[in-house]
């Protein structure tokens, strides 16, 4: 069922180099269960473990605190509040407004308030239960609505302008408008927060953490201990999962054991249990997204007017990117011709939301998706033909609003082979006919495309730093800024690294992240993190490679041309000897055989004041195909089919990345269909638990899902022509929630649009054929 | 006192909390970390192990989630821990499958879906790909998508051979025999009891009740235990009922099918389904296998919590259950067992004895939906269940309807499914029926749906049941596979 494509490498295959599907680093290790996490990490003598107890109001002002019987609590060792905290209180990662623990004013329903250490895990979680405190509630806002109803934001409201839209609007032949709520994310990494801290006898603290971010948590608790950040080492081997989710909200655990390790002189582990880290920590935003678009008779976008408005909690966190990242995306694929987009970004009494796979894209994508398939009903077409029909193209219509040339458009030819290779057309009769005769029981289908730019928005964390010893048995030690949460980012790397000095990848070991070993890393996000990091493992690796020969050429007195690196082995002139020789050779003779490397994306700049630049190196594309099955007595669905066509330049790794777009794809269809986040009416989120919070299982798996690479190399110089891959697949599903509609719509001969927001629970299915339902009554 | 293998190695308990799950023994005692904790409630998988017991059929090896299970209910059994399938440096089948298959992403998940691999390796499943979602529909993988799981697991059950485990059975029998000794209730006197009883009698468990009136019953705990993960309660009193013979049989006689209060829902199955084939979407839609593999109907009943799956379908059943204190019996409808939400009529001395379900009536039809935001491993949003019995001129003789999930305790409606006795059931007015039923209906909002698509989905069922018993051609199921097929 699953096609991988033929690598055009078939030398690289069989040595783990570039393009082949070798399996993941640590495959064996962890269904072995040898795969070390931060929590099986063999513990330090006398270990303490730490708790955290949360504000049970929403908003307010914290008069009380009462934590004597905490700190005489059977085991506890140490107890910490805001008071105890020598350096900053504030643990914002781009902007301030993040205290480490409460500071008087309570934020959010789940507020961490102080923490406790103990002898063991139940003792400490054991003693929270025993604090009193008086929260004077404040008003709490909790939604969209009445955060612009308050003019209450984190940040500026941010608008983007490309000619006038009110003016194209006026003069569009026919317009539309509409408003969609698209429900949060919780991110469900299967390992939760943990962090184990051990003081060193310098003052300074040892982190092992799980974090996307370690030179951030690096910093911070640095900070709030008062220390250099040079004494403060942070090491990451693995995540069990990351997904934005531990970007930049990992670090306040760490700050926690830091502060509590600092106080004792003890090593401190502290690790969230699933309801408090569902509770506690950031989502993926939910918006409520409106627009207005006209059109002229054949359904092309003449204007449009499209406003999104993040809810981003009660801090900043990185709500600017995020929100910025969504008005990025909302042309998805489409030229928009005159377009203002604006986007808000509410600030409410909820825990900060934060990064999340896609980080903003993904709500922008759904706005003009949504306005999509209302053009087409409104005008009777198909939505595939809408959709086609707007798509980026030639000089004139390859213009984004935010004044970024579009250079590198495959979606055209890329839909065109979707198109054909899941038989839409066909299909599309086969389900008009299956409605027809089926009364309770409807099909549904439909084809989305996705266009995600590529690059950090903020210009700055695009550089990476990377570091290489070649030892002299001719074993290759690799470590670089990125960090491995599963996404294959560490094999790649490490295949980039063996077809540089062309080794059988086994030679070359890949390390836990740390700081000390490349400093001031950027965070493994934004689907960057082999674009980065693996080009300044290139680059580590030519540098050495360079040395080699140039030691080569002098020492065998030969060419630089005459030498070559070939599986493990190194021809020179005449000589043939082992890489592992040549090594040697070149240490007897003084020659280093270690190296950093580093790398910056070019062709990079933004001026966030005009709205104007090019924000991204290039965009990847993909685009998804997906039929589903509705009952219109229940609302209850069924994913029947998936085809996906996905961009990811030359790959580097088929398995990894075909594993990025179903993950995604599934992590995505999740988002926008079972995963609901509620909260009662007092702030408090009631689908805390995996009872209550349904991320996809195993029987959600479309029974056929095909998955096929868009096999052309990036037009942009990569790593090795490839594409990053982490992200843009979330939004493939996005044909999911179309097809849903589009099942909905057939209900009423497809003429209407159906209001269908998101995630499109059973509940939101039924009650939107009911509202269709009435819609059709009441126009006859 | 509590003896089991902890893989290969005998290991014997003593002085430990009672409620000290098998997760927290294998992490923190046993410093065997490659059993994860994902979510300490059951829900995820993370935490599954396999365990292996004597059966009158040999070793018989089953998953559950180690998170909430006793580490005393272990007694006498095998647990096996991913740690142990790698032997002699070689992985075992099921994970070289899974490495092959480029099946583990972050890795965090990846034990639990190796332990249940193994599970499926050693059972008599045929290959079916809904025999690889139902063995992994208690482990979620937040990285993969699942679909290489599934091929992995696809084509283990192709070629299933032994392993080094099917070699090493009759020395692994050899050593289980040789810790079964029974456990006898401590004898106590003091007010303050702590302990865990594991009776094998319904005479011990008499006298266990009565030694320790304060403990709790714990059957399959995966209800129980979540007091413990989730509420940081203290469960220092335990009576598993796990191990009581009489409470572990199923009978079938020309009167019904009587079913142990502790017979788990995977051993309840077969006897199950053999009478009653409509309830296996219903099954296997209810917790997960890992889930299953504890779960009892005595639990459920027990909990009486309101959205429990077993009530609606015993009611509409017309099950009964006997309640017993080891020396006198009642037996009462199920209907009439739960009073109010998670309270039951059940004395301090009685426990749940056994489940009478009636035979199957000729010509009788039964439904029992089951609505969820995730088809699989979800608590209800509603659960209705809809017996009917026709003569032979189509008039309604018997309908019997079971509701969980629309109010305080699972709901029966009697006045509404009484006015249905004596109608011509092809030509009910079921618009007027399905209207009566939303009338009687009072449900709340809640995490899981509002209280308005509770009432209009439970009359939707309505209409949807009376669809597929006059108008068996007409397609009413988004799922074509498991349960009735009515593509």
């Amino acid at each position: 069922m699953r096609k991988l494509t033929e690598s055009r490498l078939p030398e690289a295959v069989s040595q783990g180099h570039r393009g082949a599907a070798v399996a993941h680093e640590s495959a064996a290790r962890q269904v072995s269960g040898q795969a070390r996490y931060v929590d099986d990490l063999p513990e330090p003598a006398n270990l303490l473990h730490a708790a955290v107890a949360l504000s049970d109001v929403a908003a307010g002002t914290l008069d009380s605190l009462d934590i004597t019987q905490v700190a005489t609590a059977p085991g506890v060792v140490a107890t910490l509040t805001l008071a105890d905290v020598p350096g900053h209180t504030d643990i914002g990662a781009v902007y301030p407004g993040d205290p480490v623990l409460a500071d008087g004013q309570i934020l959010f329903h789940g507020q961490p308030l102080f923490a406790v250490a103990a002898d063991t895990v139940e003792q400490a979680r054991q003693a929270t239960l025993q604090a009193e405190w008086n929260i004077t509630p404040g008003d709490a806002i909790l939604t969209v609505d009445q955060a612009r109803a308050a003019e209450t934001y984190v940040g500026d409201t941010v608008q983007f302008r490309r000619g006038d839209a009110l003016a194209g609007l006026a003069s569009s032949t026919h317009t539309t408008s509409g408003e969609i709520h698209i429900g949060g994310q919780e991110h469900f990494y299967l390992e939760g927060q943990v962090s184990l801290v051990i003081p060193e006898e310098d003052g300074g603290m040892l982190v092992y953490t799980s974090s996307q971010h370690p030179s951030e948590v690096q910093k911070l608790v640095a900070e709030v201990l008062g220390i250099p950040f040079s004494r403060v080492t942070v090491d990451v081997r693995r995540m069990g999962g990351g997904f934005g989710g531990k970007e930049t909200q990992a670090a306040q655990w760490a700050c926690i054991a830091a502060l509590l390790a600092r106080k004792t002189g003890r090593a401190v582990k502290l690790r969230l249990p699933r309801s408090q880290d569902m509770t506690t920590t950031g989502k993926r935003h939910p918006f409520v997204n409106r627009w207005t678009l006209g059109y002229d008779d054949s359904g092309l976008i003449q204007a449009a007017d499209i406003e999104v408005n993040g809810l981003c909690g009660f801090s900043p966190d990185l709500s600017n990117a995020i929100v910025d990242r969504a008005m990025f995306h909302a042309d998805n694929g489409y030229f928009l011709n005159d377009a203002h987009i604006t986007g808000y970004r509410c600030r409410t009494n909820t825990a900060s939301n934060t990064a999340f796979r896609g980080f903003g894209g993904p709500q922008g994508m759904m706005t003009i998706e949504a306005a999509m398939d209302g053009i087409a009903r409104n005008l009777g077409e198909d939505p595939l033909t809408i959709r086609k029909r707007n798509l980026y193209g030639d000089e004139g219509r390859n213009v984004t609003p935010y004044h970024m040339t579009v250079t590198d458009n495959i979606l055209p030819e890329l839909i065109d082979r979707l198109e054909h290779s899941a038989d839409y057309w066909a299909r599309r009769e086969a389900i008009r006919d299956f409605n027809a005769r089926s009364p309770i029981i409807k099909k549904g289908l439909a084809l989305t495309p996705v266009k995600f730019g590529i690059s950090f928005t903020a210009k700055h964390l695009n550089q990476a730093g990377a570091l290489i010893h070649l030892y002299t048995d001719g074993s290759i030690y690799l470590n670089h800024g990125g960090t491995e949460m599963g996404q294959g980012l560490f094999t790649k790397v490490a295949q980039i690294v063996a077809t540089e000095f062309s080794v059988p990848l086994a030679t070359v070991q890949s390390s836990a992240t740390r700081t000390d070993k490349v400093p001031n890393t950027s965070p493994t996000a934004a689907s960057s993190g082999t674009d980065l990091n693996g080009a300044a493992a290139q680059n580590a690796a030519r540098t050495i490679k360079q040395r080699l020969i140039e030691f080569a050429t002098d020492h065998y007195k030969v060419r630089p041309d005459q030498i070559e690196f070939d599986n493990g082995q190194v021809q020179i002139g005449e000589h043939r000897l082992t890489f592992a020789d040549l090594v040697q050779t070149a240490y007897m003779n003084r020659i280093s055989l270690s190296a950093t490397g580093y790398y910056r994306t070019p062709k990079l700049h933004w001026d966030a004041a005009t709205g104007k630049g090019r924000p991204f190196l290039y965009f990847a594309y993909g685009a998804s195909c997906s039929e589903v099955t509705i009952d219109t007595l229940t609302g209850e669905y069924a994913v029947d089919r998936v085809d996906i066509l996905h961009d990811v330049g030359d790959s580097l790794n088929p398995a990894i990345d075909i594993g990025q777009i179903e993950g995604g794809f599934i992590q995505g269809m999740g988002w926008l269909t079972t995963e609901e986040l509620k909260w009662n009416d007092e702030g408090r989120l009631l689908s805390n638990s995996p009872a209550t919070y349904k991320i996809p299982s195993i029987g959600d798996t479309p029974p056929i899902f095909n998955v096929d690479l868009f096999d052309q190399p990036n037009r942009e110089d990569t790593v090795f022509k490839s594409k990053a891959v982490g992200e843009p697949p979330l939004m493939l599903p996005i044909s999911v929630w179309c097809a849903l509609r589009d099942a909905i719509a057939s209900t009423a001969d497809y003429r209407i649009n159906p209001a269908l927001n998101t995630p499109a629970t059973p509940e939101q299915v039924l009650f939107a054929l009911e509202q269709l339902a009435d819609q059709v009554r009441e126009a006859s | 006192m509590t003896d089991f293998l902890l893989n290969r190695q005998p290991v014997t308990l003593a002085k430990t909390d009672p409620d000290l799950t098998v997760l927290d023994y294998l992490r923190e005692q046993a410093h065997l970390t490659g059993t994860k904790e994902g979510c300490a409630s059951g829900d995820c998988g993370a935490c599954t192990v396999v365990v292996g017991e004597l059966t009158d059929q040999g070793m018989r090896y089953r998953s559950l989630n180690s998170c909430i299970t006793f580490v005393h209910s272990l007694h006498g059994k095998q647990l096996l821990t991913v740690e142990h399938l790698e032997q002699a440096g070689a992985l075992h089948p099921v994970q070289q499958a899974l490495v092959e298959h480029h099946g583990s992403q972050c890795g965090f998940c990846t034990p639990g879906f190796v332990m249940s691999l193994f599970a499926l390796y050693h059972s008599d499943v045929a290959p079916s790909r809904e025999a690889v979602l139902t063995a992994l529909s208690g482990n979620l993988c937040r990285c993969t998508g699942y679909r290489p799981i599934i091929d992995a697991g696809m084509a283990l059950l192709e070629q299933r051979h032994g392993d080094a485990f099917s070699a090493q059975i009759a020395d692994i029998e050899a050593e289980l025999r040789s810790l079964e000794t029974p456990v006898l209730p401590e004898e106590t006197k003091t007010d303050h009891v702590v302990g865990f009883w594991q009776p094998r009698t319904r005479q011990d468990l008499a006298k266990a009740r009565a030694q320790a009136p304060g403990a709790r019953y714990s059957a399959g705990s995966t209800d129980l235990a979540l007091e413990k993960t989730q509420r940081l309660a203290n469960l220092n009193a335990l009576i598993d009922l796990s191990q009581v013979a009489e409470l572990n049989h199923i009978s079938v006689d020309d009167k019904g099918l009587h079913i142990g209060a502790a017979v788990s829902y995977t051993d309840l199955e077969p006897a199950l389904l053999t009478d009653y084939p409509e309830a296996r979407e219903w099954l296997e839609r209810l917790g997960s296998r890992p889930i299953r593999n504890r779960g009892t109907l005595g639990g459920n009943l027990g909990n009486a919590s309101p959205i429990g799956d077993t009530p609606p379908l015993l009611i509409a059943l017309g099950a009964t259950a006997t309640l017993s204190n080891g020396q006198t019996e009642r037996t009462l409808p199920v209907s009439e067992l739960i009073t109010g939400y998670r309270q039951t009529v059940l004395a301090d001395d009685e426990w749940i004895d056994t489940i009478h379900l009636p035979r199957r009536q000729p010509g009788s039809q039964l439904r029992a939906y089951k609505i969820s935001k995730r088809f699989e491993d979800d608590i209800s949003t509603v659960c209705v269940v809809f017996y009917l019995e026709t003569d032979s001129k189509d008039t309604v003789t018997c309908l019997r309807a079971g509701f969980g999930g629309l109010a305080a305790t699972p709901l029966v409606l009697a006045d509404w499914q009484d006015q249905l006795i004596g109608q011509h059931w092809p030509t009910v007015a079921v618009d007027t029926i399905s209207r009566t039923l939303a009338d009687a209906l009072a449900p709340i909002d809640d995490v899981r749906a509002s209280a308005r698509y509770r009432v209009q989905v439970t009359a939707n069922l309505f209409r949807r049941f009376h669809l597929e018993t006059t108008q068996p051609d007409t397609r009413t199921r988004v799922h074509t596979h498991g349960g009735l097929d009515h593509a």
